[in-house]
């Protein structure tokens, strides 16, 4: 099995990142240096003003180590890879399948289903342990929501309706979200996902740990060979990594919404660690930003067992299986996609 | 034939054509302690040169192919060994590290690098030998009909497979544990994936 290495965050901003033998070397403005062999790692994500060397650039790509750029908010702008991985039948067989309604509307509804059944493990985690501090009732009404979704998604669906299931889970999921804060609800609002930009602390968390999720599910599918535009779900728009954000709607409830919600309630984020601009948007301070890549990887490091395989791996790895289920399914090595469902 | 294939395509066909289609057909290749080792054995095999032991030339890392049998490869050693006749004919040496094999696949490719030096030099070759790292031994492989047919039904086999990119379904078994693919080719994953969301839709 793959191994669950690092990802190289580099935040600072006029940080110059360059190749030096195995080891990729991180200079900072005041002439700092630190280096990383590159063995360690499986992936650079480079926040705003952040440079690299063509040489590093170039043997990250060799080594099968995806270099990313975000912009010192979050939001992404490009990314390096080498020559085009994996299999080239592989990809045709997803193209194939992407045009096809009928298969694509089988995998869609597998990845809703995911999202779904782990949107409500997650509510129903929070009734069960704190159940006296929220609104069970509202939570537990959301429950029933979700499982009435789950139980129209057993039978096949056109791509639409599965669509409308999903915003429909969606929904009442964020309208007791806020139930799920426990701690400083007054500075700590959420009345539904807002975002470009962010005008609240939640949705500017929320936003930035989806952008990590993405990056690591986009480097899971090229990893195996497929496409991460071309989605089923998500249809193609140009620019716009469908396949993976298909891929994200497993994993947003339990690893990006549980691990926003713990670093609220454990009061590892607070209201000063975010600017408030002008115009409403919401940023979080560099600090702050540490604080919540420290929590991404340790929360991949954890250890889950994995409900098909029933195998134990860290939770990171997840994507990656996941990425090789998908191929094997477009393959007809799986009579289907199986989503990740988390206990 | 429209595709050559590496001679090692027949091993790894024999081990699993499941392995085989992954490595042929998917292009997948993970490494393990075994095939890391063998590759290091081969890199320092490989840069030999033609020599003369006992009186017999040897020759190293001789490339082989076979336009009939779609094949292509490397011979560890070819000598040249007198038949009964008193003519010089190629003997290929297969080097392995371990123990010898109860099955056939040893024998298998060394066959099919006899029949490759067989139809580039336009001779006949009744004889080659596998030598085990092991017991330091060499066992000797007399190229019979029937080794000589097996090659060219695995041969076959593999080519109407490659060609129509077919990976066979997974069967776990014994061999499964020392595979260095397994992890790609998830073996115990069985086509219940339907079984699998209802039984989560429904706790």
């Amino acid at each position: 099995m793959k191994k669950l290495l690092n990802t190289l965050y580099v935040s600072s901003q006029g940080s110059y990142l360059s190749k030096d033998g195995e080891c990729v070397v991180v200079r900072s403005e005041d002439g700092q240096k630190k280096r990383f062999p590159i063995h360690v790692l499986d992936g650079v994500v480079c926040f705003g003003n952040v440079l690299c060397s063509p040489f590093l650039l170039g043997h990250c790509a060799d080594k099968g180590v995806a270099v990313s750029f975000l912009t010192e908010w979050g939001r992404f702008l490009a990314s390096v890879r080498g020559p085009q991985s994996g299999n080239v039948l592989l990809r045709r067989a997803q193209y194939r399948m992407a045009d096809d309604c009928e298969s694509s509307a089988e995998i869609a509804r597998a990845c809703i289903i995911g999202k779904i059944v782990n949107s409500r493990a997650v509510l129903r985690r929070c009734v069960r342990d704190h159940g006296d501090r929220i609104d069970r009732e509202a939570l537990s009404a959301t429950v029933g929501v979700l499982d009435d979704c789950t139980r129209r998604l057993q039978t096949p669906l056109l791509l639409d309706e599965a669509r409308g299931m999903e915003g429909q889970a969606a929904n009442a999921y964020f309208s007791v979200f806020s139930q799920m804060i426990l701690q400083n609800r007054d500075v700590f609002t959420f009345t539904g996902r807002n975002r470009r930009p962010p005008v609240d602390i939640v949705n500017c968390l929320l936003s930035f740990v989806y952008t990590l999720l993405a990056h690591d599910i986009r480097s899971a599918l090229e990893a195996v060979g497929l496409d991460p535009q071309v989605g089923f779900l998500h249809r193609d728009r140009p620019g716009r990594p469908g396949l993976a954000l298909d891929m994200m709607e497993e994993f947003r409830a339990v690893l990006a919404d549980r691990l926003v919600l713990s670093l609220l309630n454990r009061g590892e984020v607070r209201e000063r660690g975010f600017v408030r601009k002008e115009s409403g948007a919401v940023f979080m301070d560099d600090e702050t930003r540490k604080v919540v890549l420290t929590g991404w990887q340790k929360r991949k490091q954890s250890e889950v067992t994995h409900p098909f395989l029933k195998e134990k791996m860290a939770f990171g790895l997840v994507f990656h299986v996941q990425a090789k289920l998908l191929a094997r399914c477009i393959r007809h090595d799986l009579d289907g996609y199986p989503p990740f469902f988390w206990k | 034939m429209p595709n050559t294939l590496p001679l090692s395509a027949l091993q790894h066909y024999m081990y699993c054509p499941r392995q085989c289609a992954l490595i042929h057909v998917e292009k997948v290749w993970v490494e393990n302690r075994f095939t890391a080792e063998g590759r290091l054995l081969h890199l320092r095999a490989d840069s030999g040169v033609p020599g003369r032991r006992g009186g017999i030339a040897e020759d190293r890392a001789v490339p082989l192919r076979s336009d009939r049998l779609g094949l292509y490869g490397i011979a560890d050693v070819v000598e040249m060994r007198p038949n009964s006749t008193g003519q010089d004919v190629p003997y290929p040496v297969e080097y392995k590290r371990g123990q010898p094999k109860v099955d056939a696949c040893d024998r298998v490719q060394v066959c099919a690098q006899a029949m490759c030096l067989e139809e580039m030099l336009g001779v006949r070759i009744e004889q080659g030998a596998i030598f085990y790292g092991k017991p330091r031994r060499r066992e000797i492989v007399l190229l019979d009909t029937d080794l000589r047919e097996l090659v060219e039904r695995i041969c076959a086999d593999i080519h109407v497979m490659v060609e129509e990119r077919r990976v066979p379904d997974a069967e776990y078994g014994p061999a499964c544990r020392g595979c260095s693919l397994k992890s790609e080719c998830m073996p115990k994953t069985t086509k219940r994936v339907a079984q699998y969301i209802k039984k989560y839709l429904e706790s």
